[in-house]
């Protein structure tokens, strides 16, 4: 069970992402991070991380989304052109990036004994960490900077006002 | 391995899949907006890490440093689509190689 669903949402997960590389129209590479972002919550899910589930789907699916599409409409922004700089970045990036993967996954591999508890796998419904867990932890030894959060939205309200409003307004 | 098992690292491989995709939207976008969205991927990739080794080692930290990603995130969205259109009132184009001057 806990394959089947890892699978379905894990390409789900990376067609998305990668569909949102190959479409030319903001709009739908939005709608693709949209799917990207709900099949994740459903893997938190079955990482036994519920808030993060629920939270995932609120703040990114949710409210970070909706933010981007409705600025992807108010600018109504068309389809991009392709520029000299995307085909060198193309051919430079590429196999760059291909790298990468490699030797991050290579280290994955290799370090997994070390990398993973003594449980030889990840299973379901082993252990969930609750809302109540998470709380206990984050209100007592980690009130401090929750509260910082506070300000930093705040801050970060106060920032995105000022910079949208039209000048000398 | 069993069938209701699965090994942690495949979840570490998907983030970094992830990420990678992440990266080649950052390299191969031209329009600005869909930069902006690849970081967002970015982040959700080393969210999913972060969720898989809290898991792993039974540390419930693991998933309050995934919220607090989370909050930054949502910073950080507004601020960058407010700059986003910002950019675009004083340019008229999103087009990131015609975006090459801070100055507004």
């Amino acid at each position: 069970m806990h394959l089947i669903l890892f699978i379905i949402f894990a390409g789900f997960c990376l067609a998305g992402a990668i569909n949102l590389l190959l479409q030319t129209h903001p709009i739908n590479s939005a709608l693709s991070l949209i799917v990207v972002m709900s099949s994740l919550a459903v893997l938190y899910l079955l990482l036994g991380a519920e808030f993060l589930a629920a939270a995932q789907i609120i703040v990114y699916a949710g409210a970070i989304m909706v933010l981007f599409t409705f600025v992807v409409m108010l600018l109504n922004v068309g389809t991009e052109e392709k520029t000299h700089g995307s085909r060198v970045a193309k051919i430079i990036g590429f196999p760059a990036v291909v790298v990468i993967l490699g030797v991050i996954s290579t280290f994955v591999l290799e370090s997994q004994q070390r990398l993973s508890s003594p449980s030889s796998g990840i299973s379901l419904s082993e252990k969930v960490t609750t809302t109540q867990d998470l709380s206990r932890v984050l209100f007592h030894e980690l009130l401090l900077p929750f509260e910082l959060t506070s300000v930093l939205i705040l801050i970060a309200i106060l920032g995105a006002v000022a910079l949208a409003q039209k000048e000398g307004a | 391995m069993s069938f209701e098992t699965i090994p942690g690292s495949w979840y570490l491989i998907l983030s970094a899949a992830l990420f990678c995709l992440g990266v080649v939207g950052f390299l191969i976008k031209r329009t600005l907006i869909t930069v902006f969205m690849s970081i967002e991927l970015m982040l959700n990739a080393v969210n999913l890490s972060f969720v898989t080794f809290a898991h792993e080692w039974h540390a419930v930290k693991g998933q309050i440093f995934v919220f607090f990603v989370m909050v930054v995130a949502a910073a950080e969205a507004a601020v960058g689509l407010a700059i986003i259109i910002a950019v675009y009132r004083s340019r008229s184009t999103l087009n990131v190689d015609q975006i090459d001057l801070m100055k507004l």
